[in-house]
């Protein structure tokens, strides 16, 4: 008997409800390339299930054929700590955005990273509030004017991916909607990782804040506003691959290849670094501040999971008390009997 | 000449046969009053006596020594008869200072004893009470029985040869923590109590680290004892006889673990594993803390970062197919609201518990209220209707955890516990039943279909449960959202008729486990002048108060509801055969509200916010005012 598991398709990941984004949404291009990557796991549809918050992006478990929830606000990391916990046997997604992860849910989103539970939070951030028709988000750059902010907004806006590191997350990456496969390829690795996957995605909202991210998809301008980390590689970037950077004492810096700068003298990427440092250190590169933006993986690291921890203390206990009586628990303080009173 | 446990018991004093009485040990809240107070519950207890407590404290975990605010007291009613109370007017009161007495003398019945450890009553100590007099010196006492005792100074004595694993005796304040054991020692000389149990805790505790700290406790407990028995201040002790309970294994069970038992138990009925969400909250953390010890019994519990994450963890394993529950006390319900919301439209079942507290905003953490029905009646947006149901002492506890998620699985909905602080803290001897005799909690998810089938999450069974499908079953994959869902399908659905066809059903099952609960019980006359209708933790003082009015030839019956949504079957019709229903209640009149609105019937009220339970005394009176407004 053939106990080989039938091969499934992208399509196979597909529900069958209409897909309400707006065209041209950066979101169809997220869902396009989950349902590609996830045959590539072998983990059947039934034992995945996507979990999500309120906004655009958290419409996504409808249009997934796995299990799903479609939660309340910002608590989706909630939730699927609590399957998680129940059912550690499923793959859990959690899928977010920048006002679900970042402002209405940044408590959760701090405590499931730094306990480390073994599940995927992938945030579309489009640095706007799309559901809620335009207003701005907690990475709305200063100045941006919306609808809530007709002046500008004054409000310092977070990074995702600070955060992150700063929780000690395991696993930091960062992608692009439209980097296709470098995006599959992030999602992938993310899914395979033990432990809390954090993956930042830049989404465009081509209907309220088109083109937020047009420095790192234009054609003619990206190249030098990204760097593509690769682990035990040297940082360069550049449209010809002649820019580089370095460490001048704790700051980096940007340098260019060959006046004098070999690739030696590069930093070189380890993304199994146990300290966060470099990681954080990455993470803070803006264009803003005349640096790349990383992305790919920044961090990768090995270090129990909390529902590993909870499953093996649950084993321990019961190894060494044995299996729960309640028989015996009712009775293990004092007691005393009542005799049948004889007339 | 040494003395064992055994032959200290026999008392050369005459004993007065009483039929219980009603005691308080008040004291400084690091005085350890309710560390004796359960201590001399359970020797009640295991004297064969009904027992009830109240333990009050503060919610300072050291309020400034020797003031009123950091005054803690534990009270304690036994008898040799079916109690339901801690007890109104107390028979003897223990007072270890000047706070303890000005705050609690009000209560000592007339010619009640009064025990003051004179020692604590010098200058500083009256300045921290607030006080320019001595109140032992003042002529308000002479209406009590007061036997002032040098407590301190003679515990100080007892323990005096007690040597640490250094070989030193112990310094004073090492000592000093000894004096409410001998307190205890008094009380349980004075009504006959046993001390063997207490010995017998102390060298549990700290026989083994501390041996010299079990030695000193169990001197100064003997001491007491001694004290009461040689002294020339008692001309008598007390007897109480055993209680006429029904034959069995019994033992003591507070509030907050009755219903921790009761959880685990219902999980185990029903096959599954207790996923619990909380977040500590005053009164409800020693469920969670008392449900994290049984990690052998598959007990999953879950302390989240707040009180949003502790429900949603619990609705997120409830959708993993656990028996999932989230605990908190009222601020943190409100926190949860919206998550309710969710849990009720996704129609999972999954438990939430409230154990009430004085409210509005932080309240009264530590002291009990029942004002949280409306809360957990309304308190969420839209139309949202979940099942209530109220534990009404502490032992019930146990049997309410079953009964919720048996509802609670059979209909696939949400359903709320109330208890609050009186039932959670208070304790009452609880005969064990034996598991297996238990009724077994049955549920099913479906399996696989086959090609062709199309699997509808929101179809509906004869009771309009939807099926519990679970993630890993295949051919079931289903997408659950609060957004509003298409009937059978449970598709987004922003269809008009389908809103209102959903928000009915709901509505419908919730109405529907009116039919599948008991009916509401009365005790006293099926018809007559007036009904008292009470629910929660009042029940022991609205029994009994209907108990004495008969007993005076009141015609007045008393009603108790487990279950505040729906209402059972029979309300209305019992509502109606009384001249007139009288609800007390620990809030301004919350059920008074509800019975009003859908009974379109009027109530008499009486409520009380002061953060204590019902006296008897109260409820009677009430009582008797309304019989007498009949004639």
């Amino acid at each position: 008997m053939s106990t080989d598991l039938p091969v499934l398709t992208a399509a196979d990941f597909g529900s069958d409800q209409d897909i309400r984004w707006c065209p041209g949404c950066g979101d169809y291009s997220i869902l396009a390339q989950m349902k590609k990557m996830l045959p590539n796991l072998g983990v059947p549809r039934e034992k995945i299930v996507f979990i999500s918050g309120i906004g655009c992006s958290s419409r996504f478990p409808y249009y997934m054929n796995t299990y799903g929830m479609h939660s309340i606000h910002g608590r989706a990391p909630a939730f699927a700590t609590g399957l998680k916990l129940a059912r550690p046997d499923l793959q859990v997604w959690v899928i977010t955005g920048d006002g679900d992860a970042l402002s209405i849910g940044g408590n959760h989103l701090m405590h499931v990273i730094r306990r480390n539970v073994n599940l995927n939070i992938v945030l579309f951030n489009n640095r706007i509030y799309g559901l809620t028709k335009g207003q701005y988000s907690p990475t709305s750059p200063p100045g941006k004017r919306t609808k809530s902010t007709p002046y500008g907004s004054i409000d310092n806006p977070l990074n995702p991916l600070s955060l992150a590191v700063g929780c000690e997350a395991t696993f930091v990456a960062r992608s692009i909607d439209t980097y296709i496969k470098h995006l599959g390829a992030t999602l992938e690795r993310a899914a395979e990782h033990q432990g809390t996957s954090f993956v930042e995605v830049y989404q465009n909202c081509n209907v309220f804040n088109d083109g937020a991210w047009s420095y790192a998809t234009d054609r003619n301008i990206k190249a030098d506003h990204l760097l593509e980390l690769e682990h035990g590689k040297p940082m360069i970037f550049g449209k010809n691959r002649d820019k580089g950077i370095r460490l001048n004492g704790m700051e980096p810096e940007v340098v260019e290849l060959g006046k004098g700068v070999q690739e030696d003298d590069l930093l070189f990427h380890d993304e199994k670094a146990t300290e966060p440092t470099l990681a954080y250190l990455l993470s803070r590169m803006r264009v803003d501040d005349g640096f790349p933006e990383p992305i790919g993986v920044l961090r990768s690291v090995e270090h129990p999971t909390y529902d590993g921890g909870v499953v093996a203390q649950m084993d321990e206990v019961t190894a060494q008390k044995g299996k729960g009586d309640l028989n015996a628990l009712f009775r293990m303080g004092d007691t005393w009997e009542v005799e049948a009173e004889t007339t | 000449m040494s003395t064992t446990p055994q032959d200290t018991l026999h008392s050369d004093k005459d004993t007065e046969s009483l039929l219980g009485a009603t005691v308080r040990l008040a004291g400084d809240s690091g005085d350890g009053m309710q560390l004796v107070g359960s201590q001399l519950t359970n020797a009640s207890a295991l004297a064969g006596n009904d027992v009830a407590t109240f333990p009050d404290f503060p919610a300072e975990i050291r309020a400034p020594r020797g003031t009123r605010a950091g005054v803690s007291g534990f009270q304690l009613q036994f008898s040799s008869e079916d109690i339901f109370t801690p007890g109104d007017e107390l028979d003897a009161l223990v007072v270890m200072n000047p706070a303890a007495l000005v705050t609690n003398i009000g209560d000592l019945r007339d010619r009640g004893v009064l025990i003051a450890n004179e020692d604590s009553f010098a200058g500083k100590d009256l300045k921290l009470a607030n006080l320019d007099q001595n109140p032992l010196e003042s002529d308000d006492l002479k209406k009590y029985n007061l036997i002032k005792v040098p407590i301190t100074s003679l515990t100080r004595t007892a323990v005096s040869e007690v040597k640490n694993a250094d070989g030193n005796t112990l310094g004073t304040k090492e000592a000093d923590r000894c004096k409410n054991f001998f307190a205890l020692g008094i009380i349980c000389w004075l009504y006959g109590r046993n001390l063997e149990p207490t010995i017998r805790f102390l060298n549990d505790k700290f026989g083994k680290k501390r041996p010299d700290v079990a030695e000193a406790n169990t001197l100064a407990l003997k001491a007491g004892w001694n004290y009461g028995e040689t002294a020339e201040l008692f001309e008598r002790n007390y007897q109480v006889q055993p209680a006429h309970l029904t034959p069995g294994t019994y033992t003591n069970v507070m509030g907050n673990q009755a219903l921790a038992w009761g959880l685990v138990t219902a999980a185990n009925l029903s096959n599954k594993e207790l996923f619990y969400g909380s977040y500590p909250i005053t009164p409800a953390s020693p469920v969670l803390e008392e449900l994290s010890n049984f990690k052998n019994y598959g007990v999953k519990t879950f302390q989240a970062e707040d009180e949003i994450a502790a429900i949603c963890s619990a609705i997120g394993a409830a959708f993993g197919g656990s028996m999932a529950l989230t605990g908190s006390s009222g601020p943190g319900i409100a926190l949860k609201g919206e998550a309710m919301g969710l849990a009720m439209i996704l129609e999972l079942p999954m438990l939430i518990l409230n154990v009430q507290r004085g409210g509005p905003s932080t309240g009264l953490p530590t002291k009990t209220e029942q004002s949280d029905l409306l809360q957990v009646m309304f308190g969420r947006n839209g139309e949202s209707p979940l099942p209530v149901i109220a534990a009404r002492s502490p032992s019930d506890c146990f049997d309410v955890a079953q009964e919720a998620w048996r509802i609670s699985s059979r209909f696939m909905i949400p359903v709320i516990i109330l208890s609050d602080g009186y039932i959670a803290n208070g304790a009452e001897p609880w005969k064990i039943p034996d598991v297996a005799e238990l009724e077994k909690i049955s549920i099913s998810h479906p399996g696989p279909i086959e090609e062709g089938e199309t699997f509808l999450p929101y179809s509906r069974n004869e009771d309009l449960a939807r099926p519990w499908a679970l993630p890993g079953t295949e051919t079931l994959m289903h997408r659950l959202g609060g957004l509003e869902k298409e009937d059978l399908t449970g598709n987004v659905s922003y269809d008009p008729d389908n809103h209102q066809y959903m928000t009915n059903i709901r509505q419908e099952k919730v109405d529907r486990i009116a039919h599948v609960v008991d009916p509401v019980e009365v005790s006293g006359p099926a018809s007559g002048d007036l009904l008292v209708l009470s629910w929660g933790g009042t029940y022991g003082a609205c029994i009994t108060a209907c108990r004495r009015a008969r007993e005076d030839g009141m015609s007045v019956a008393h009603a108790h509801l487990r279950w505040l949504a729906p209402f059972p079957a029979n309300l209305e019709e019992v509502l109606k055969q009384y001249k007139k229903v009288l609800i007390p209640e620990l809030n301004m009149g919350q059920l008074s509200l509800l019975i009003r609105a859908k009974f379109l019937i009027d109530v008499a009220q009486l409520n009380k916010v002061k953060g204590k339970p019902f006296k008897v005394s109260e409820i009677l009176k009430r009582i008797r005012d309304e019989i007498e407004l009949l004639k």
